[in-house]
């Protein structure tokens, strides 16, 4: 099949450049989205939510700055917002003792100094190696930090950490009651620090310290060739990025008011880094739908299932095994499957799929939901409600049911996939063909 | 300094990987805007040469001097800043960048922008006029906005050496330039190249003869890590100990 010749001449670079669709109209569209959500979800729960996805979407933003735009990946980079959550939380501490004049509002950026300090301390260490040994390294000095958590109870006040109050010192810009002590004062806060952190973090990768991280991210031996000492970016992409790392902790410090060992742990340093694989990580706007939806599986999915990091491990297995480059490449890979026009020709296979994949899931689901209900809520009775239904655990019919459904929807789902398969990798190798011989 | 000083000097160098020495002892003095070549047998010790003096590798003896600085333990980066550009006999690019990135990131250091993370790069005039005239000069203008790793063999070839003179460096190293290349793209990619390194020094590992003798002002030949001759063209042609050696090593593979 000839490809037109009328494809527009830029469609061979899969790139997210906002300033082509107008770049003031998607910063404002998510400037009105983080101001007008409130509006939507203003249930305690849901702006509880929505507070952490800001303060996700800046770590998760920080994290990229190392992994996907400088390639290092780091198994420690909770280190930088918990250690600006903590300097954060002894400032908050300061503001209500009177010790210290200093906004609430501008505690993140407390935050993000405390982190960039501890950017250039551990940082000048670990970015003296790339890779395996980067990675390495970055794991020791999580451990290292974690352990000083318990060990200095003085500042880091032991198991139980330390708690502040939010609504200290002077109301913001003086006006009466903006104290920040409401969640949606709070979430205001943190939508507000978001959106400049995402702005400014976007902007940096349009610098020429942003591009050249990108350039010793694909090749370091090629850069220190044209005249780039490789170490000195990597240092200072992970300074900045423990910046805004810090930041987010300091949102953290905010929005709980209590700040502990927790904060610094190797979980948190893993959860940042499936939100921003989650999202993918090729892309600057992957790891804000990585942390969107990593926060809807640890705070809303755990609200209903126990079985929530499960799901979580479920998800993230299938997106790496199918979908690599996470969420954000997913659905760019389809938009230029319909910019190429060829969109048409995947319908019925995506139907077929998708449809294989919710039965799938839904047989998944109620198998696990009923092997957790009998294994963990023993004593809560034999019958279950999923998806609207009571089910009884005692009876066979219920678990042949299950089974049936998640065997034969596991078939189907197979049968169908390898159909997709064959028609999405066939309009792939069209598209990369006309690309390579059209320039 | 004279037209005729020498840009690129080497003094005695060696250099030893364990116990086997694979450069035993290299001296050789380049001048201002030549055009040296260096030809020998596979496993000479060329591409050996070229590490070393591009700071990839260190020398265990001897001095490397790069217009009368001594460059023999520097780092790549320093000796890329002091004038040096280097290009790879496998191709060595950001793959994931476009063409037109892969050449604004190399001309970036040279014109002083250093590690700036306060200035937009796509307002920065002089690294994006100086980008779009190598990427006119090295012919991928069509090919601007493509991923470096999508191009084509030929034109992966043109933009690493696109790479290597966007920084404005008067000492150019080309490590085969036209190798796998065919006869037309290769004839191009003299012409190209012969265009690209005017009135800077132009030091190259070939092995393809014609392309040799047709731009080399001087030739070096390396054989078993030493230099047995120096010479023009014709010079090598003529020389018995040349032939001596490129049949000796044949007379060994038979």
């Amino acid at each position: 099949m000839a490809p037109d010749s009328a494809f527009p001449p830029n469609v061979g670079q899969v790139a997210y450049r906002p300033l082509n669709f107008g770049r003031w109209v998607v910063w404002g569209f998510t400037a009105f989205l983080f101001a007008v959500m409130p509006a939507f979800f203003s249930k305690g729960f849901a702006l509880t939510l929505m507070s952490q996805m800001g303060i996700m979407i800046i770590f998760a933003l920080s994290y990229n700055m190392l992994l996907g735009q400088s390639g290092m990946l780091s198994f420690g980079h909770a280190v930088y917002s918990g250690l600006g959550a903590y300097f954060a939380m002894h400032a908050m501490k300061a503001i209500g003792a009177g010790t210290l004049a200093w906004p609430v509002s501008l505690l993140p950026l407390i935050g993000g100094l405390a982190g960039a300090f501890f950017g250039i301390v551990f940082g000048y260490l670990t970015t003296k190696k790339a890779g395996t040994p980067f990675a390495m390294i970055t794991l020791g000095i999580g451990e290292m930090v974690f352990a000083a958590s318990l060990m200095f109870p003085g500042f880091f006040g032991g198991e139980g950490g330390i708690t502040g109050d939010r609504a200290a010192g002077a109301p913001f810009l003086g006006i009466p009651g903006l104290t920040f002590g409401p969640a949606i004062q709070v979430y205001y806060l943190i939508a507000a620090w978001s959106f400049a952190c995402m702005i400014a973090m976007f902007a940096l990768t349009h610098t020429p310290l942003g591009r050249i991280a990108n350039a010793v991210r694909d090749n370091p031996e090629r850069a220190e060739f044209i005249g780039y000492n490789t170490q000195r970016v990597r240092w200072l992409m992970l300074i900045l990025s423990s910046f805004f790392a810090g930041i987010a902790g300091g949102l953290t410090a905010i929005n709980f008011e209590i700040v502990s060992a927790e904060n610094v742990h190797a979980i948190r340093s893993g959860g940042v880094l499936l939100a921003a694989f989650i999202g993918g990580v090729t892309f600057f706007f992957g790891p804000i739908l990585g942390a969107i939806v990593f926060v809807i599986f640890s705070v809303a999915l755990s609200e209903f299932t126990k079985a929530w990091q499960l799901y979580l491990g479920v998800f993230f297995v299938l997106l790496v095994l199918f979908a690599p480059g996470g969420l954000s490449s997913l659905i760019l890979m389809n938009l230029r499957v319909m910019k190429f026009g060829k969109f048409g020709r995947l319908r019925d296979p995506y139907f077929g799929v998708l449809s294989a994949a919710l039965a799938l899931a839904f047989g998944a689901v109620m198998l696990i939901e009923l092997m957790y209900h009998v294994t963990l809520n023993v004593g809560q009775g034999a019958s279950v409600r999923l998806f609207g239904f009571l089910f009884d655990t005692t009876r066979a019919t219920t678990w042949v049911f299950a089974t049936s459904v998640f065997l034969a929807a596991g078939a189907a789902f197979e049968y169908y996939r390898r159909r997709f398969k064959e028609q999405w990798d066939a309009v792939q190798v069209e598209i990369e063909d006309w690309i390579r011989e059209n320039p | 300094m004279s037209a005729n000083a020498p840009v690129l000097e080497l003094d005695g160098v060696t250099k030893r990987f364990d116990k086997t020495e694979i450069i035993r002892g290299v001296t050789l003095a380049v001048p201002a805007g030549e055009r040296h070549a260096i030809i020998g047998p596979n496993g000479a010790g060329k591409s050996t040469l070229f590490n070393l003096i591009s700071g990839r590798f260190h020398a265990t003896s001897g001095r490397i001097r790069l217009n009368g600085t001594d460059i023999t333990q520097r780092k790549p980066f320093e000796i890329n800043r002091l004038g040096l550009s280097r290009s790879f006999q496998i191709t060595n690019l950001f793959h994931r960048l476009s063409v037109f990135e892969n050449l604004r990131c190399s001309v970036l250091w040279s014109l002083g922008h250093r590690y700036a993370f306060w200035r937009n790069l796509n307002k920065l005039e002089d690294a994006e006029q100086r980008a779009e005239a190598v990427l006119e000069r090295v012919g991928l203008k069509r090919r601007r906005d493509i991923q470096a790793g999508l191009l084509t063999y030929a034109e992966q070839r043109a933009l690493e050496i696109g790479i290597t003179i966007a920084g404005g460096a008067n000492v150019i190293l080309l490590d085969e330039p036209t190798a796998g290349m065919s006869r037309a793209e290769s004839r191009r990619a003299v012409d190209m190249i012969r265009d690209v390194t005017v009135g800077k020094t132009l030091l190259m590992v070939e092995h393809d003869m014609g392309v040799v003798f047709g731009l080399a002002d001087r030739i070096s030949v390396v054989v078993y890590g030493q230099v047995i001759a120096t010479g023009t063209p014709a010079e090598i042609r003529g020389n018995a100990a040349v032939r001596e050696a490129y049949l000796g090593t044949q007379a060994e593979h038979a």
